[in-house]
C-alpha cells in the first residue's frame, strides 16, 4: 500500500453571515473584557442570541478523506457545494473552523493563473516573481527558465512589460510558470478553462505528465471529460459534505446521475427531432410509484414518461436505449415489443413501462428516450435518466469479471 | 497504517495554534520571494516616469526647501545653530524612512487581498519586503544628506562628526523595527476596523510634530522635553542629528528605551499579524 500524503480529518468550515464584529473598537473591547471575566457579551441583544445559529453558514461539514502518494484525485461537486472552500483550506489560504489536515511533502496550489503578476514588470521579471510566490526558489526558476519560456511560446516578448501582452499570451505565460512547479502535491482549480483548444490540450498533457511522474494531484473541474482522463480517484462533495469517495468513473457517473435523474421537467436537455411530440417529463420509480435512482439486481424498474402532442400525427412509437457508464448500448426497449399501441389522439399521454427483473451487473446506467414514427424522430433525448444497479445478496455473488454486462439466472444439475 | 508512519507529517494544519507559534523559519525559506518583492516595489514605482529614481532625491529636497521657508524663514523656529537646510534635511531623511515603513506596511492585508486569497506564503514576507525596499530609498536619501553635509563641511565649520556616527545602523534598525511593528499592528486591525486606514494618514503627520523633526529638542522646557522623550522616535532623530553636526542631544539611555520599545512593538505586531493572517480572508 502506498503512503498517505494528505489526511483530512473532520474538516469543517463555518462562515458567519452578515456583519463581522460589532464594527466599533470600544464595543469589541467591551465584549472582550466581558468574555475574559466570564460574562456574556453585554452588546448582544436577546434576538442576536436566537439569530446566531441561523447566520452561520456551514460551507464544509466534517469532511474526512485520505490521498495516497501518486493519486490524482478529482474533486467533483456543483457550484457552491464547498469545493473551493476545501481547496482554500488545503492550500492554506484560510484555516478550518474545526478538524485538521496533515500533509507529507511540499504542497503548491494553483487556484488561479498569474497570481501576483505585476503589469509593469517584464515577462522575465514576472516569471521569477510568480515562481517565488508559488514557492519556488530562485535557483529552481533559473534552471527551468528556458523551458518555461519555450512552453509559453512568448520568447519574442519576454522583455516586454506584461501589460502589453494579449490576454492569451498572459495566460500562457502564467500557466507555463505554474506547470513547471515541482511540488510533491499539486492543487489545481479549473485553470484549464483558459486559453484556446490547442493550449488546453497542451495543459492537459502537462498535467498528465505530472501525474505520471508519481506526484499527487488534487484537481477541481466541471469538465467531466478532463476529470476522467486525468484522475484515478474522485470525491464528490454535496452541500458541504463528502457524498462519495471512489474510483473516478464511479464518481463521475454518480454525479452525472444526481444532476439528471428523475427530472420532472424536461427543459434544458439537448434534444433532436421535429418536435411533433415532446417529452414533458420522465423519471424512474419502483412499483409503488416512488422515485428512485437505484435498483437491486433482479428487481423491477419502472420508467415513467409523459409525452405531449404538439401537432397532428398519424401514429406514435416510443423507445428507450439503455447504456452503461462506458457508453455501450446494453439493451433497447420499444412499445411494439408487446404489441402496445400508443393512442395518438390524446393531447397528453402518460406512460409507465415496467422492466422485469433488471439483471444488469452492478454499474451506473443511462437511459435515452426516443419518440417517433418509423424512421422519423419527433423527439429524442440522450442519457436523460440514470440509475445504479446494486448487487443483490440473493445472487450469492460479490464480483463479476471485468466487462461482463448482463447476468443470467441459471439452473445447474447433473444429468 | 502503522503508528510510526502516522508521525512523519511535514505539515499539520489545525484551526487554532498557539499564540507564540510564529513559524518564522518559514519566512527564511521564502527569502527569495522577499527579495523579489523588494525588486518589484523598487522597479515598478518609477516605471514610465521621466525622472525615474531621481524622485527619491527630489522629494526630500523639495520638502527641505518648504520647511526652510515656512518653519525657518517665516515662523523663525530655532534650529539650534545648525544651518537650516542641513537641519531639516537630517530630520526628514530619518523621519521619511519611518513614515514610509509605517504607511506602506499598514495596508498589507487590504492591498494584497487578491494575492493572499489565492496562494499561501508567509504573509510577513510582504511587510518585511516593504521595510527592505524602503531601506534602499533611505540610503539614496542618506547619500543626498551626506552630499549636502560635505558642502557645509567644506564651506563652514558647523559640521562636527563624532563617534556617535557608528550608531547609525542601530538607529536605522530601531526606526525600521518600530515602523514595521506599528505597521503590522495597524494592518492587522484594519482588517476589522477599516477606519484606521484614514486615521493612519494624518496620524503619521501628527506624530511628526511630536518628534523633533522641525525643531530641536533644545528649545523645549524640561517638562516638555520629558513628555517628548516618551516618543521613542525623538531620541533617534536627535541622535542622528548629533552624530553629524555635534549639536543636539545624545543619551544612551534614551536609545535603550527606544530599542526596548521596538522589541515590544515588533513582538506584539508579529503575534497579532500571525493571528490575523489565518482568517482574514474570511472577513476582507
Amino acid at each position: 500500500m502506498s503512503k498517505t500524503v494528505i489526511k483530512v480529518e473532520n474538516l469543517s468550515k463555518d462562515y458567519r453571515l452578515g456583519e463581522v464584529g460589532s464594527g466599533t473598537i470600544s464595543r469589541d473591547i467591551n465584549a472582550w473584557w466581558a468574555k475574559i471575566r466570564g460574562y456574556e457579551n453585554p452588546n448582544l441583544r436577546v434576538t442576536d442570541l436566537a439569530r446566531d445559529s441561523s447566520t452561520v453558514h456551514n460551507a464544509l461539514k466534517n469532511i474526512s478523506f485520505k490521498v495516497n502518494e501518486g493519486d490524482v484525485l478529482g474533486i467533483i461537486g456543483k457550484n457552491g457545494a464547498g469545493k473551493s472552500t476545501l481547496l482554500k483550506i488545503l492550500s492554506r489560504v484560510t484555516t478550518p473552523t474545526s478538524g485538521q489536515f496533515k500533509v507529507r511533502g511540499r504542497i503548491a496550489s494553483l487556484l488561479e493563473v498569474g497570481t501576483g503578476f505585476h503589469p509593469d514588470l517584464t515577462g522575465r521579471e514576472n516569471i521569477y516573481l510568480n515562481g517565488a510566490i508559488l514557492g519556488m526558489r530562485k535557483l529552481e526558476i533559473a534552471s527551468k527558465f528556458d523551458e518555461i519560456v519555450a512552453f509559453s511560446g512568448v520568447e519574442k516578448f519576454i522583455d516586454t512589460p506584461v501589460k502589453r501582452y494579449s490576454s492569451g499570451m498572459y495566460v500562457r505565460l502564467a500557466f507555463a510558470v505554474a506547470a513547471h512547479l515541482e511540488p510533491e502535491i499539486l492543487i489545481v482549480d479549473e485553470v484549464l478553462a483558459v486559453g484556446d483548444m490547442e493550449f488546453q490540450k497542451k495543459c492537459l498533457g502537462k498535467m498528465k505528465d505530472v501525474s505520471e511522474q508519481g506526484r499527487t494531484v488534487l484537481f477541481v473541474s466541471h469538465n467531466m471529460n478532463a476529470m476522467q482522463q486525468l484522475c484515478s480517484k474522485g470525491i464528490l462533495i454535496e452541500k458541504g459534505q463528502l457524498a462519495m469517495e471512489d474510483k473516478i468513473d464511479a464518481v463521475v457517473n454518480h454525479y452525472i446521475g444526481i444532476s439528471k435523474v428523475g427530472t420532472l421537467s424536461s427543459e434544458g436537455f439537448a434534444r433532436r427531432g421535429n418536435k411533433s411530440v415532446l417529452f414533458k417529463s420522465f423519471y424512474l420509480s419502483d412499483s409503488k410509484g416512488n422515485r428512485i435512482d437505484s435498483v437491486m439486481m433482479g428487481e423491477d424498474l419502472f420508467i415513467n414518461v409523459v409525452v405531449e402532442k404538439m401537432t397532428e400525427i398519424k401514429s406514435l412509437d416510443v423507445s428507450f436505449t439503455l447504456r452503461n457508464s462506458m457508453g455501450e448500448a446494453i439493451s433497447h426497449i420499444q412499445n411494439m415489443d408487446n404489441d402496445f399501441i400508443i393512442p395518438s389522439d390524446d393531447q397528453l399521454i402518460a406512460l409507465r413501462i415496467k422492466l422485469d427483473s433488471v439483471l444488469f451487473v452492478p454499474n451506473t446506467y443511462f437511459i435515452s428516450v426516443w419518440a417517433g414514427c418509423n424512421s422519423e424522430a419527433y423527439d429524442c433525448i440522450d442519457n436523460c435518466m440514470s440509475f445504479d444497479v446494486l448487487n443483490n445478496p440473493v445472487f450469492n455473488r460479490m464480483v463479476y469479471p471485468h466487462n461482463i454486462k448482463v447476468f443470467l439466472r441459471s439452473q445447474w444439475s447433473i444429468i | 497504517m502503522s503508528e510510526q508512519e502516522d508521525e512523519n507529517w511535514t505539515l499539520v494544519v489545525k484551526p487554532k495554534t498557539k499564540w507564540f507559534d510564529l513559524h518564522l523559519n518559514d519566512l527564511w525559506h521564502y527569502r527569495d520571494l522577499i527579495l523579489l518583492f523588494v525588486k518589484r516595489d523598487f522597479v515598478a514605482v518609477y516605471k514610465q516616469t521621466i525622472l525615474g529614481p531621481l524622485w527619491y532625491i527630489i522629494q526630500p529636497l523639495l520638502t527641505t526647501i518648504t520647511f526652510t521657508i515656512i518653519f525657518g524663514n517665516i515662523a523663525k523656529i530655532s534650529t539650534g545653530g545648525v544651518p537650516s537646510v542641513l537641519f531639516y534635511l537630517s530630520g526628514i531623511t530619518m523621519w521619511n524612512y519611518f513614515a514610509e515603513c509605517l504607511n506602506k506596511t499598514s495596508n498589507t492585508f487590504i492591498s494584497n487581498a487578491s494575492i493572499f486569497g489565492k496562494v499561501y506564503f508567509p504573509r510577513l514576507a510582504v511587510p518585511v519586503s516593504v521595510v527592505i525596499s524602503n531601506l534602499i530609498t533611505f540610503f539614496i536619501q542618506l547619500l543626498l544628506f551626506i552630499c549636502v553635509l560635505s558642502y557645509y563641511a567644506y564651506t563652514s565649520s558647523v559640521v562636527n562628526l563624532n563617534s556617535t556616527m557608528f550608531l547609525l545602523p542601530l538607529l536605522v534598525l530601531i526606526m525600521a523595527g518600530i515602523g514595521l511593528g506599528m505597521g503590522i499592528i495597524i494592518s492587522s486591525l484594519t482588517t476589522k476596523y477599516r477606519d484606521l486606514r484614514f486615521l493612519i494618514a494624518f496620524g503619521v503627520q501628527l506624530l511628526m510634530y511630536a518628534t523633533p523633526v522641525i525643531y530641536p529638542m533644545s528649545v523645549l522646557s524640561p517638562k516638555q522635553k520629558s513628555i517628548l522623550l516618551l516618543n521613542p522616535l525623538s531620541s533617534i532623530v536627535e541622535t542622528f542629528r548629533y552624530a553629524f553636526t555635534g549639536i543636539g542631544e545624545f543619551n544612551i539611555y534614551y536609545l535603550i528605551y527606544s530599542f526596548l520599545f521596538m522589541i515590544v512593538v515588533l513582538f506584539l505586531g508579529v503575534v497579532m499579524f500571525n493571528r490575523v493572517e489565518k482568517t482574514f480572508m474570511d472577513s476582507v
